[in-house]
């Protein structure tokens, strides 16, 4: 007591050269930048109007720094998941916590680690455990403002004569922090309480030097520990390179024009949002939704608790509002509850994450910072998976619900960019990034270890207005998408690749078709008490394809046991046929002929599992899911580049599907290479439009089938269920139900006549009931 | 400020402009007159004489009607779907694939959705066919409303007289 008596003792106000404590510090920003609309109420550029070169000289001084640093500390790490796939972004804060810029890599972290920061600041960190110089701070908690704990933030103050003038945080994706399920974005537990190891905020190092008491706890409480200690360094170096970068920019600057900078640079960001806005899209509404499958009655998905043994649907609908101003308001009324899996997120993973995608498109630039924040306005209601209100929740694969949510976004402002003309910015969707390759055990260097094959940051892309999607070449959620390289992953994981291929026919159909995804077969080698399970959706697309593509094709499971390939009387001992990674069309089984007899395969639609033993030479298929289409199929060039019989000669579709969706007719020579008749491909799709007209209703006509199932309660349990969730939380969204299918005005489906467990629907426990307790909120819910 | 001509912006909508062009149209500040250009292409490729307003699809466009004034989605064919506040696609035909054997037309079994979860509406045009947009959603999901267009504020956006109807 005598300590913190002493701690609540201590005057705030002393780390800012105005003599504010940081909490008013930041109060004064946010209530000049709603009273104004304008980012601290600054109306006026004057620095960068008055003194151009100085101001555009801090920003690239500032931006090639963070860029650079970023290069430089990656090569410290050892997991390919940092070295290989670039899972680190470093970012610079103002004192206030807000982004004055960012380096490349998962930007998403601009928004979680600002969050983190404003969390010190609000919950007075200032007075305990004080910020001084030479002080690192480590976060992860999800309920902090984190997408899922393998995300780990370390956050360090930055002083100038004694001041406090910044923050910088680096981030870095690491494998494995000790949850339930091995691997960085695992599932299996279904609380927090098994998400694995979360730090909020907590002080973690002074005087440049990380705590011993922090390294021995966090070192134990992970699986993978040289990976984590090279992913601190990495962090750590990185962010004092940034320190010294920006100290020394302000001893040449001058310390009035940084703190100038340091607001005025954010107002600057919000209005190249504006512009780009006014610039790019259609002022009006838009209107888009999500789905993703949650199968979790399978026997092959085990978890701690009955109660999460129920199939659910995550349901993201949006209505974006582009404003005469040139600002928005993305508007999530209707969504679905958070549920016990962990792909529940918290409002900052989701609106930061947004800015991933918008880096992609609307706002190409280095200048992305917090000013695009300020320019929009998110609603993310309580109690939905985007915000949930009870403190248990899981968010290990956050990403699973994101990514999905953020490419209907995508598809939608892509009718504001078509509608203008751009059309090289139209983009039909994205791939959910799915699957995750996970598991642990012993690896073949006898470690204890566990894996996450970021190999899912190549997937297919959407599909363009004026070209086809890219085949396995990014990610949404990356956008430095890359596959790494094989010699790595067989390094860091015992698992040898039988081969590697593009995922044929997986890519939407369209006049331009999406990319491509891609597919790897791994045989399990030199492990111990190794596991594995399956991380995507099957059951469910989350694209839709647009104005007229189809969807991408959705994800299957394959794997197999008591392969009979190793040994001495294993097939490839005996020299017989192996599978070698090209399951061109899963329905034909092709790899089940060259497995041993006894073999033991799962191949169906459960792309979701919890852990699953795998012995050596079981074989596990990751397969990368493809991007949605374009434009009615029936466009599609018959030949040239971009065609149908390029897609034929590349394998990019199977010619049986090529035939159904393109009514294509074409000639096979000797050595497999198709020629398109394109005459008589003509005479077949005009056939096949009559057809469409021959087998199609007038759409009012269906609505009276449609309105008699529901009438009827006749749908499945997981798809009721999404709807009394979506119900039970937004009246809107249940009257908008029922007016569209003219439904009784007492009408309502409630969870409580389903027949499942229905916890967390009625009682919860919000994280702000937490004792001496002041989470950060940043939207509207 | 880049600038393209009639002829550029009619080739990145036929597909067949340069890489190095459309590149320059992704990397660089967008062009003010595009909508302008965009416009006149698109009028260029239809065969009625309603001034088109915007563009929906590649095959669906609001105009402004040559007889009446009124603002209306019109396919290229010239079926009209109706006012452009309302949905179109509540005037189009509809085929659901809501059975796996529906679903095995458009991809095999394993790469296609669960009918029991999802299902694929594909709308068309009454007239000639034309697949307009392809939905998938779940069973009982309402017909999306994609886009409401203030097209008063996008004509003051552009800087160009609007429409008398709107």
């Amino acid at each position: 007591m005598t300590i913190l008596r002493t701690l609540e003792g201590i005057t705030t106000g002393k780390l800012l050269r105005n003599g504010l404590s940081l909490d008013d510090n930041r109060n004064g920003i946010l209530a000049r930048s709603a009273e104004t609309g304008h980012y601290n109420g600054i109306k006026t550029l004057e620095f960068k109007d008055s003194d151009p070169i100085g101001y555009e000289r801090i920003f690239s001084k500032v931006r090639a720094g963070l860029v650079n640093s970023r290069e430089v500390a990656k090569k410290i790490a050892a997991s390919p998941i940092v070295e290989q796939e670039g899972e680190l972004c470093f970012t610079l804060y103002n004192v206030a916590g807000d982004c004055v810029a960012t380096s490349t890599g998962i930007i998403i972290h601009v928004g979680t680690m600002g969050a983190a920061i404003k969390y010190m600041i609000q919950n007075n960190w200032e007075t305990n455990p004080g910020i001084n110089d030479g002080d690192m701070f480590t976060n992860n908690d999800c309920q902090t403002g984190n997408v899922h704990p393998c995300d780990i933030a370390t956050i360090v103050p930055i002083f100038f004569e004694g001041y406090l003038q910044a923050w910088v945080g680096g981030v870095t994706h690491v494998i494995d922090t000790g949850a339930v399920g091995p691997g960085s974005m695992s599932n299996g537990q279904i609380q927090r309480f098994g998400d694995g190891l979360q730090i909020t905020c907590r002080k973690t190092g002074v005087n440049d030097t990380p705590l011993r008491d922090w390294l021995h706890e966090s070192q134990r409480n992970v699986r993978t520990v040289k990976y984590w200690i090279l992913d601190e360094k990495t962090r750590i170096a990185g962010t004092h390179m940034i320190r010294e970068m920006v100290q020394e920019c302000i001893a040449d600057e001058g310390v009035d024009a940084w703190e100038k900078f340091a607001l005025e640079v954010i107002e600057d960001g919000r209005r190249g949002l504006v512009s780009r806005i006014k610039a790019m899209t259609i002022p009006g509404k838009i209107k888009t939704v999500a789905f993703v499958d949650v199968p979790y009655t399978h026997e092959d998905v085990n978890v701690p608790s009955p109660f999460a043994k129920i199939d659910t649907i995550m349901h993201a609908p949006c209505e974006i509002t582009i404003k005469p101003n040139a600002t928005w308001r993305l508007d999530f009324e209707g969504c679905s509850r958070w549920g016990w899996h962990t792909y529940n997120a918290n409002p900052t993973a989701f609106t930061s994450g947004i800015w991933v995608m918008m880096t992609q498109g609307i706002v190409p630039t280095e200048r992305i910072n917090d000013g695009a924040r300020y320019a929009t306005e998110f609603r993310l209601p309580k109690g939905t998976w985007t915000n949930p209100d009870d403190r248990r929740t899981a968010h290990a694969d956050a990403w699973h619900f994101l990514v999905s949510s953020w490419s209907s976004l995508w598809r939608g402002l892509s009718r504001a960019y078509f509608g203008r003309g751009y059309l090289e910015e139209v983009n039909a969707g994205n791939s959910n990034p799915c699957n995750w390759l996970q598991g642990g055990g012993i690896n073949q260097d006898g470690e204890i270890h566990a894996v996450n094959s970021f190999e899912t940051a190549a997937c297919g892309t959407g599909a363009c207005a004026m070209k086809d999607g890219l085949n396995n070449a990014a990610a949404i959620w990356n956008p430095e998408g890359d596959m790494g390289d094989i010699e790595i992953w067989e390094l860091a994981e015992p698992l040898l690749y039988m081969g590697r291929m593009q995922k044929t026919n997986s890519g939407g159909y369209g006049k331009y078709r999406g990319g491509n995804g891609f597919e790897t077969l791994r045989m399990v080698w030199g492990s111990c008490d190794w596991t594995m399970f399956f991380m995507g959706n099957g059951y469910m697309n989350s694209d839709w394809g647009l104005m007229g593509g189809y969807p991408s094709a959705t994800g299957y499971r394959f794997e197999a046991h008591n392969t009979g390939l190793l040994g001495p009387d294993g097939r490839i001992a005996q020299g017989k046929s192996i599978p070698l990674g090209e399951d061109l069309n899963p329905d034909d089984r092709e790899w089940e002929k060259h497995l041993g007899p006894d073999a033991v395969v799962k191949r169906d639609k459960q792309c979701i599992t919890t852990e699953a033993i795998f012995e050596n030479g079981d074989l596990y298929l990751n397969y990368l899911r493809g991007g949605p289409g374009f434009g009615d199929p029936l466009d599609r060039l018959h030949t040239g580049a971009q065609s149908i019989e390029e897609d034929l000669n590349e394998n990019y579709v199977l010619p049986e599907y090529a035939k159904k969706i393109y009514g294509v007719v074409y000639t096979q020579d000797e050595e497999g290479t198709y020629t398109v008749d394109s005459a008589k491909t003509a005479v077949s799709q005009a056939k096949m439009k009559e057809d469409r007209k021959a087998r199609s209703v007038p759409v009012r006509e269906w609505m009276e089938t449609e309105r008699a199932k529901i009438l009827d309660l006749d749908a499945s349990p997981q798809v009721k269920q999404m709807f009394a969730s979506s119900f039970a939380l937004s009246e809107p969204f249940l009257n908008d139900f029922k007016t569209f299918w003219d439904l009784p005005n007492d009408w309502n489906l409630l969870e409580s006549s389903l027949g499942i467990p229905m916890f967390g629907a009625t009682q919860t426990m919000d994280i702000s009931e937490m004792p001496d307790c002041k989470p950060v909120i940043m939207t509207e819910e | 400020m880049s600038t393209y001509t009639k002829k550029e912006v009619g080739q990145l909508v036929d597909g067949t402009l340069v890489w190095e062009t459309v590149h320059q149209m992704l990397s660089m500040p967008k062009d003010e007159d595009r909508y302008k250009l965009y416009m006149e292409v698109l009028q260029d490729a239809v065969s009625y004489d309603d001034k088109i307003l915007l563009a929906v699809g590649p095959h669906l466009n609001v105009v402004e009607s040559a007889t009446d004034g009124e603002i209306i989605y019109k396919c290229d064919c010239g079926h009209d779907f109706g006012d452009y506040r309302n949905n179109w696609k509540l005037g189009a035909n509809i085929y659901v694939r809501d059975t796996p054997e529906k679903m095995d037309q458009v991809y095999p079994r394993l790469m296609s959705p669960d009918t029991t979860w999802q299902v694929y509406r594909e709308y068309s045009c009454p007239t000639c066919g034309t697949m307009l947009d392809i939905e998938a959603p779940t069973p009982w999901y309402p017909c999306m409303h994609d886009f409401q267009p203030d097209l008063k504020t996008f004509f003051e956006w552009v800087g160009l007289p609007a429409p008398a109807k709107i």
